[in-house]
């Protein structure tokens, strides 16, 4: 179980967040939604060590894991799929998927094996620059990515972003998937109508702030909700 | 897949080995004065001073100019711990006789005795220690620069790293420091290339293997660093130069990874640097200009940002055309180039800086890009597959 307590974040140069307190429970589906600088991104480049927080504290299985550096947290299971994919475009897509996997030192042919077959395209294209794939490829290499380093907990920014609506619902079809195989998903999304209906626990953040939480449906049916952010 | 990559580096193997074994025929068939050992020599000191740059700005992305700083330690270091003692203190005159007393080929001359094989191994052991130790400093002079340094990008870092270039050279020729640098003043009379070949009772040359020796050193080095660059430490190094944020969410220590390779890079400088007062038998500091980095770069760029056999290739052909193809535009009339009198002296620079322009211009990402040798042959054999379906 991984906690947030009160935590608070200075990003450049603003308070970004502003004391925020919620829980992602083993193997469930969570998702945070807001507006623009609502803070969801800062939130997970903080959980992911990228960011230092101004104070809060952050729990993962009891651990204090607050302000670590990021290469001990993702050794304690927690791996981010950043904004944006960010695969390394000039690398294979194999060489891709081996960084994702730079802190284990085991043999990685299982793991190879099970994400290819997660996304055969991946492996049609194993010996292709990142680079060249298609925005839902890359996608798809970033999750696998991430996927390498066997996480607990993967925390996914903005997987739709600039992603067509069908591949957009494959890529919710491949969360769901990956979550039932028991990984913990931390999901931000604009999309909200589709992380709603995907998640199992739902935070709404506003400037800063949480301002209402519940199961996804519960959010998704509320007036507030429905008026800003689903239209 | 591993098949093939075993076929590959047993090919590789074969290609170095016929490669040594052509320069060691060359040079005992082929007048020893002929240019080409000024180049082959030379050129092969460039290739592994080129490739280390390489594996700092193309294949970890960090844009460093201090190369010549850290080939000046190499060279020094290599200098001071090889002139032999009888020499030492006519080397040293200005200064009344030098404050170190140690030289690596007399250490292991007291072991193996200086005659015959036995002189032979103090030599070529004595030398080797050097060329490490002269590695050694220069890496532990990045490893302290990259202390700070390192925390800085791009052009910043690049500033940082051409500022500790020339400090270092101010220093070395301070007079403070005479008895150990020789202040402004020339090192000489060290173990060079030409002490390794083989000479008979009457010291007459039997064999010549003055040009095998830096095709030796530089191979060896290449190919560690080629090992690097394969390894995970190399992606991690390449994850870096492409997105340093998605790098560090991967896990991958930015500081330390960049601290690594800039190390390394500085220790293969250093081992080039000390080759290359070998090369010309003398080291002064005032050789190791921002000029000689500003070289280095462009040997990288014309050969491919992150290409290693490109590094090599344009390495050995930079310093053909700068030292050898291009005479006749400066002096005598040489391989059919006779320029009129009025441009002699200064002609070669200018035809030189034209060519450049070309290739730059022609070879947008240098002549190999960031693909290897093999990779050319590897590209036709998938094309025929392709053909063939």
């Amino acid at each position: 179980m991984l906690k947030i307590e009160d935590l608070r974040v200075n990003y450049g140069g603003i308070e970004a967040v502003k004391g925020i307190t919620f829980e992602v429970p083993d193997k469930s589906i969570v998702t945070l939604i807001g507006a623009n600088g609502a803070g969801k991104s800062t939130t997970l480049r903080t959980i992911a060590g990228l960011v230092k927080p101004r104070t809060g504290k952050i729990t993962l299985d009891g651990e204090e894991i607050t302000g670590k550096a990021p290469n001990y947290i993702v050794s304690k299971g927690i791996t981010l799929v950043p904004e944006g994919r960010r695969v390394f475009p000039d690398l294979t897509v194999l060489e891709n998927l081996k960084i994702g996997a730079y802190l284990r030192k085991d043999s990685l042919t299982k793991d190879l094996d099970s994400i290819y077959e997660l996304f055969p395209r991946l492996k049609e294209r194993s010996w292709q620059a990142a680079g060249t794939l298609s925005g839902g490829e890359q996608q798809m290499l970033a999750v696998g990515r991430a996927l390498m380093s066997r996480p607990k907990i993967m925390m996914m920014d903005e997987p739709s972003l600039g992603l067509a609506p069908l591949v957009v619902k494959g890529i919710f079809d491949i969360i769901r998937e990956i979550n039932r195989q028991g990984v913990t998903i931390l999901l931000i999304e604009q999309n909200a109508n589709m992380a709603l209906h995907t998640a199992d626990l739902a935070y709404v953040l506003e400037t800063g702030r949480i301002m209402l939480s519940g199961s996804g449906d519960e959010v998704l049916k509320n007036e507030q909700v429905k008026k800003a952010y689903l239209g | 897949m591993k098949k093939t990559n075993k076929r590959g580096s047993f090919i590789a193997l074969i290609c170095v080995i016929l490669m040594l074994a052509l320069v060691v025929v060359l040079e005992n068939t082929v007048p020893f004065t002929s240019m080409l050992f000024t180049v082959l020599k030379k050129g092969a000191v460039y290739a592994l001073v080129v490739v280390s740059m390489n594996l700092l700005n193309g294949f970890t992305g960090l844009f460093s100019l201090g190369q010549a700083g850290f080939m000046l330690l190499g060279a020094y270091t290599y200098a001071i711990f090889t002139i032999p003692s009888d020499v030492r203190d006519s080397v040293f005159y200005l200064f009344g006789g030098s404050a170190l007393h140690i030289s690596f080929p007399e250490m292991f001359e007291s072991v193996f005795g200086s005659t015959g094989v036995g002189g032979a191994i103090s030599l070529i052991l004595g030398v080797l220690l050097a060329l490490i130790l002269a590695g050694l400093v220069a890496a532990f002079f990045a490893y302290l620069i990259g202390l700070p340094v390192l925390r800085l990008k791009s052009d910043y870092l690049a500033i940082a790293t051409l500022g500790f270039a020339e400090i270092i050279r101010a220093v070395f020729q301070w007079d403070k420091l005479g008895p150990v640098t020789n202040g402004a003043n020339m090192l000489k009379s060290f173990p060079s290339f030409t002490s390794f070949n083989l000479k008979d009772a009457g010291g007459h040359v039997v064999l010549r293997l003055s040009t095998l020796v830096p095709f030796v050193v530089a191979t060896l080095c290449i190919f560690l660093i080629v090992l690097l660059i394969n390894s995970s430490y190399g992606r991690a190094f390449k994850a870096i130069r492409e997105d340093e944020v998605a790098a560090e969410a991967m896990g991958i220590n930015l500081f330390k990874h960049k601290q690594l390779s800039f190390c390394i890079s500085s220790f293969f400088a250093g081992v080039g640097g000390a080759l290359l007062a070998m090369y010309s038998n003398q080291v002064q500091a005032k050789v190791f200009t921002a000029a000689m980095t500003y070289e280095l770069l462009l040997i990288v760029v014309i050969g491919g940002i992150g290409s290693v056999s490109g590094s090599c290739i344009a390495a050995f052909l930079y310093i053909a055309a700068s030292e050898w193809w291009l005479r006749g535009l400066d002096e005598n009339p040489f391989l059919g180039i006779d320029a009129p009198a009025v441009f002699r002296v200064g002609l070669r620079l200018v035809v030189f800086s034209v060519i450049i322009m070309i290739v730059v211009l022609f070879f947008r990402r240098g002549i190999m890009g960031d693909r290897e040798l093999p990779d050319l042959f590897r590209r036709h054999k998938k094309a025929a597959k392709e053909v063939a379906k």
